[in-house]
């Protein structure tokens, strides 16, 4: 498996990006030069410097040193998102696939409910009802992921329920459960597994953008949505107030984009 | 010893075409009856589409049965619940076609064989272990190859891999749904001698389907020809082969390659295809491809009689030779 993973540039490109990122979360407060929320008004909109090295914004604050923190903020809310929505989505969707009838009407009719509604606008409304808060808005996205996950898990499992190794779980006598959980789960995961570590980069794009149009992180929370948001005002003066936040999160949802295509042959067990 | 009873089976499916089409049945097996003697290989044949893996799953209950009813080691398993079929199911295993869609490719070999003692409560690692072990080695898998996954394998291990795990709960009864049709000829060879042998030193019956007709005539001991969901034939191996009595058999027994290329044999080739058994056509649902067909086989259903001794045949055209008692129901 760690040859096949050298061999793809471009996954190894991903992954080194995505480490990049966690190793910046864990390491956040030695890394950075900064405090991130300092300010200084002597010091605001100075361009890029060996001092400054992207720059500062229009108090003052060290823009490197907000974006290392910003990735605590980016990681944490993928990172729950996903770990919320992909075992709910995939539950319910291996139970669709696999009890079919009432039961797969009634759950596949709920996710047609949540997929009618574009993404962002769902999870806007959510924002916005429940009040501007990150927390908020990492429930927002958790409530309008999961139906993906559902309708490609289900996918999957009609199309493996009645595969032979699965009628020979039955033929031994193993209860339904057993047959969903230990043959059918594990074999029709995978594709959403894929989604899951694309959507990664997916969600914390949209959490950036609830945050641009001010329904998630308040200032002055390090969000890089919200830093983008705030230095609209400036972008004549300061492009670099813009511009790097823009970066990291074009630079984060690559690397996750790199990893999941990259994991999509890894995991597939033909491959291995 | 009768091991297996089935007795006017029939496994009907109901199919629907679009949102408001009509209902319409499929008559995948029509009224079949036979019967397994312990230790014995009964072989079923026909062409695909005849219902003949549809009866070895319905006998094993994984399609519930339209009418009919089935009799295993003496109990009447038609309908029991999940529960109590559960422990039926230790008795009568099933050995897949295709040996690269048998096996659950994201479980080691050591997992697929142990999954049947552990669902059947034997906790004891160590015990499980002994039984997978002393079966590998039966099959030719060596001990350190059971941390494989089974892509590793050819299909032929495989397959003997699948055999391996349907005898785990020591079964009486095997249901081989054509297990060599998806191997190479001389891998067939192979896995056929080994059931053979596991035959021998487990006392199994099989229920044999195949649509190979030489393959069928190495293995059984008693042959039921199957038409459109119907047995049409049903005698000793022998009796079978060297004198057919009904005329699909006949036709079909023509169809088998000869080794020798000299032998000049003549061919009953069967006009049109297999009917829909959608719309199985009436009286003898053989008569619209039969060569020696009358007018009376187009209102007629023809019965399953014992024509000889010990064989029997669904055709009218085939006048019995002088029984003591001819009789009506298979026993």
């Amino acid at each position: 498996m760690a040859r096949r993973l050298f061999s793809s540039p471009l996954t190894l490109i991903g992954l080194f990006i995505v480490l990049m990122i966690i190793v910046l979360t864990i390491f956040a407060p030695w890394i950075s030069p900064k405090d991130p929320l300092e300010v200084n008004l002597g010091q605001k909109l100075l361009p890029p410097s060996s001092e400054h090295w992207f720059g500062t914004d229009e108090v003052g604050r060290d823009i490197f040193s907000r974006i290392i923190y910003g990735t605590r903020i980016s990681l944490k809310i993928g990172l729950l998102v996903v770990v919320i929505a992909f075992p709910v989505g995939t539950v319910l969707g291996a139970i669709a696939g696999f009890v079919g009838g009432v039961v797969d009407q009634i759950i596949m009719r709920i996710t047609d409910i949540f997929l009618s509604f574009p993404g962002i606008i769902l999870a806007m409304s959510i924002a916005a009802a429940l009040g501007p808060s990150i927390e908020n808005v990492l429930l927002a996205l958790a409530i309008t992921w999961w139906p993906w996950y559902t309708r490609i898990v289900r996918s999957s499992v009609l199309s493996i329920k009645n595969a032979e190794f699965v009628e020979s779980a039955r033929v031994i006598g193993a209860n339904p459960i057993r047959v969903l959980f230990k043959e059918i789960i594990p074999n029709s995961i995978a594709p959403a597994s894929i989604q899951a570590s694309l959507d990664l980069g997916f969600v914390i794009l949209a959490a950036a953008g609830l945050s641009f149009i001010g329904l998630g992180a308040q200032p002055p929370s390090p969000e890089w949505g919200a830093m983008l948001s705030s230095s609209r005002e400036i972008l004549r003066d300061a492009w670099w107030a813009a511009t790097f936040p823009g970066l990291a999160i074009l630079v984060t949802v690559l690397g996750f984009n790199l990893l999941g295509d990259g994991l999509r042959d890894l995991l597939d067990p033909k491959n291995r | 010893m009768t091991l297996l009873e089935v007795k006017d089976l029939k496994q009907h499916f109901t199919i629907k075409k679009g949102f408001l089409g009509e209902k319409k049945i499929v008559k995948a097996v029509d009224g079949v009856s036979l019967h397994i003697e312990h230790g014995e290989t009964l072989g079923i044949v026909g062409e695909s589409g005849c219902g003949k893996s549809s009866l070895g799953r319905t006998i094993l209950q994984l399609l519930k049965p339209t009418s009919g009813e089935i009799i295993f080691n003496g109990k009447n398993i038609t309908h029991l619940p999940r529960r109590e079929m559960k422990t039926v199911r230790k008795d009568m295993q099933l050995v897949f076609q295709d040996p690269y869609a048998s096996l659950n490719p994201r479980s080691k070999i050591r997992s697929i064989l142990e999954t049947p003692l552990i669902v059947h409560g034997m906790n004891n690692k160590a015990e499980r272990m002994k039984i997978i072990e002393s079966l590998i080695d039966k099959i030719g898998i060596r001990k350190e190859q059971l941390d494989r996954y089974p892509h590793e394998f050819s299909g032929g291990q495989r397959q003997r891999i699948g055999i391996a795990r349907s005898l785990t709960l020591n079964p009486k009864l095997i249901i081989a749904d054509e297990p060599v049709s998806a191997l190479d000829v001389s891998v067939q060879s192979q896995v056929l001698n080994l059931m053979v042998d596991l035959q021998k030193e487990f006392n199994l019956s099989y229920m044999f389907i195949s649509h190979d007709l030489s393959v069928v005539q190495h293995i059984s001991d008693r042959v039921a020809v199957m038409y459109l969901g119907k047995i049409v034939e049903i005698a000793n191996v022998e009796d079978l082969y060297k004198n057919p009595l009904h005329p699909y058999t006949k036709a079909l027994l023509t169809a088998v390659p000869q080794p020798d290329p000299t032998k000049k044999r003549e061919r009953i080739i069967l006009q049109g295809d297999l009917p829909s058994p959608v719309n199985p056509p009436s009286g003898c649902p053989f008569h619209t491809r039969c060569p020696v067909a009358t007018a009376e086989c187009k209102t007629e259903v023809p019965e399953l009689r014992e024509k000889e001794m010990g064989h029997w045949a669904a055709c009218i055209h085939v006048q019995p030779a002088q029984l003591e008692k001819p009789r009506l129901i298979i026993s």
